[in-house]
């Protein structure tokens, strides 16, 4: 099954558009992509499971920790740098934010909107959430840095993102309103500032 | 023993178009050894060729006679059912230019003088090796390979593929490569060089008149090379300082194990290696830097058209996993298709050539995809 954010990010690259997709799985996005808008991509993957599975995919794939930056990727390289659900898991969450602005000239973000009420009420009940955009438990989870999409918004003022759309998904429905307390997903699209 | 494929027969091509030669000299005829494996398909559009590396051959895989006590070089990388599958690719290895395997070399008798060519052989660069693979490449009617692999010295030779003959390369599979040797690189090539030029053996090179050869020289290169082939932590895990006997001896015999190991393959190795061709094999990778000629890394990989597929091994200090990130760099530069693994293993530089299950698994990931 498709991933609930990967047809909206589908939605907003162009034909033949060159993307990079840090954190790319099995290379299921790109794959997508190319089969649908017949882009130029690549994956970054850490992982030597996730570098065969794209292989295998026929995707381009080059294994690299985020966490030490793009340095093979030159600067305005490509048209989207997509990091889809995978900003959670990140330590050095700035640094991977400044590296995105440098490589693409568009950014597109995903991730769990921890500000989701149902997220919120397991917490009230005295729990860390569980769900289907967190399906981890806090004990045995990648996840390091999960924030609300207010807490994002926050980051992206300081760090010079502009923010040029957003979708906000629950259960792969779309929500437009209260989204920062309906919604599980947040999906954002954005630029440099002055841009 | 034999279970990987049956007797493969190495054939000869012999050249006797001249050949210009990077260092200005003219080769005016040669020979070229090779083998076969598996089925050119009748469109000619499943051939793979295999480079070999600094001390490999033509002899990839399989066994030349039912009494051989080893297969080919690469025997786990290539054959049936194996990562390069010989079911489905057309698999060529050939023995480079200035080899002693049965190409023409410094070994071979010059025509001209009715000699053995020794110091008088001309010096051999990566891109005369390619020129040569291409016209052998036209011998057997390939006019494009489904792919070039090459590991070490090897992947340079895929890489320059990539450069040299762009329309002749779907994909293009470097190894355990770098665009060029660094310092230190250059500097351990030139001691094992010493090591040879100044054995008394040497003779300047036409020790062959002599009827003796540079052993102890070759030796000695062959001990510094193995040493640097292998990393700390698996010759620690291999030998660590395990004693040959009993107790020290406060001697300069053999001691420890390490040193019975590294002598004994000193000497098998140059009892079956000519030393001239280690010379100039050496030479060649000193001398590859398509960067240098084009400018930069990125300009020099500009005119290839291939799909690439670079894989490093993380304990490889001799070709370091930055440098293969450099041959990635470029050619993301050139919005190439490219993927790039780092392979996760305790063996050094010679991990390139060990059964890896991951490593194994990605090329044989890739191979699959590759349509003919």
């Amino acid at each position: 099954m498709m991933r609930h954010d990967f047809q909206t990010i589908a939605d907003w690259i162009s034909a033949k558009a060159k993307v990079l997709d840090l954190g790319c799985g099995n290379g299921e996005l790109l794959k997508y992509l190319q089969d649908t808008r017949n882009i130029h991509g690549y994956g970054v993957e850490i992982s030597d499971e996730h570098v065969l599975g794209c292989v295998k995919n026929g995707v381009n794939v080059i294994q690299r920790d985020l966490e030490a930056g793009l340095a093979e990727f030159a600067s305005d390289s490509f048209d989207y740098v997509v990091l889809s659900q995978t900003l959670q898991a990140v330590h050095h969450t700035e640094a991977i934010l400044h590296e995105i602005l440098r490589v693409g000239r568009q950014g597109i973000i995903t991730f769990p909107n921890f500000g989701y009420w149902k997220n919120r009420w397991q917490i009230l009940r005295g729990h860390m959430p569980v769900s289907e955009d967190l399906p981890y438990q806090w004990y045995d989870t990648p996840n390091v840095h999960l924030c609300t999409m207010h807490d994002f918004e926050a980051l992206c003022a300081k760090v010079g993102i502009h923010i040029q759309e957003c979708v906000v998904m629950t259960g792969g429905h779309r929500v437009n309103w209260l989204r920062n307390l309906s919604g599980s997903l947040a999906v954002y699209r954005f630029t440099r500032d002055g841009m | 023993m034999i279970d990987s494929i049956p007797l493969v027969t190495p054939q000869i091509a012999h050249f006797s178009v001249p050949l210009p030669l990077k260092s200005g000299a003219l080769l005016a005829a040669y020979d070229l050894v090779y083998e076969t494996h598996g089925q050119l398909n009748a469109a000619h559009s499943n051939a793979i060729l295999v480079c070999h590396a600094l001390s490999g051959n033509h002899h990839i895989a399989g066994y030349h006679q039912a009494s051989d006590k080893k297969p080919g070089w690469w025997d786990n990388m290539i054959g049936p059912g194996k990562p390069i599958d010989t079911r489905k690719f057309f698999v060529i290895g050939v023995n480079n230019l200035g080899g002693c395997h049965g190409s023409t070399g410094p070994a071979s008798i010059n025509p001209d003088t009715g000699m053995a060519w020794g110091s008088n052989f001309p010096m051999m660069t990566v891109a005369d090796w390619v020129d040569t693979q291409a016209r052998l490449a036209d011998v057997l009617e390939i006019r494009q390979f489904a792919a070039v692999v090459g590991g070490s010295l090897g992947g340079m030779q895929a890489l320059h593929w990539s450069i040299a003959y762009p329309e002749r390369v779907r994909h293009c599979l470097v190894i355990a490569a770098a665009p060029h040797l660094t310092a230190q690189n250059i500097a351990f090539n030139d001691v094992a060089r010493q090591a040879i030029l100044t054995d008394p053996d040497f003779h300047g090179g036409d020790y062959y008149a002599h009827h003796t050869t540079p052993k102890r020289g070759l030796k000695l290169a062959r001990m510094l090379g193995h040493i640097t082939y292998l990393s700390d932590d698996v010759m620690g895990s291999k030998f660590g300082r395990v004693l040959r006997h009993a107790a020290i001896n406060y001697g300069y015999d053999v001691e420890f194990e390490i040193e019975s190991y590294l002598r004994y393959q000193g000497d098998k190795f140059a009892e079956s290696f000519d030393a001239n061709t280690y010379l100039l094999m050496t030479k060649a990778l000193d001398y590859f830097d398509p960067a240098h000629e084009a400018g930069s890394l990125k300009a020099a990989l500009a005119p290839s058209m291939a799909e690439f597929l670079v894989i490093s091994f993380t304990t490889d200090w001799r070709f370091a996993p930055e440098r293969s990130r450099e041959i990635v760099r470029a050619l993301l530069d050139n919005e190439r298709r490219v993927s790039y693994a780092e392979i996760d293993s305790a063996h050094g530089h010679d991990a390139f050539l060990m059964p890896d299950p991951h490593y194994h698994a990605l090329i044989n990931a890739y191979m699959d995809r590759i349509s003919l």
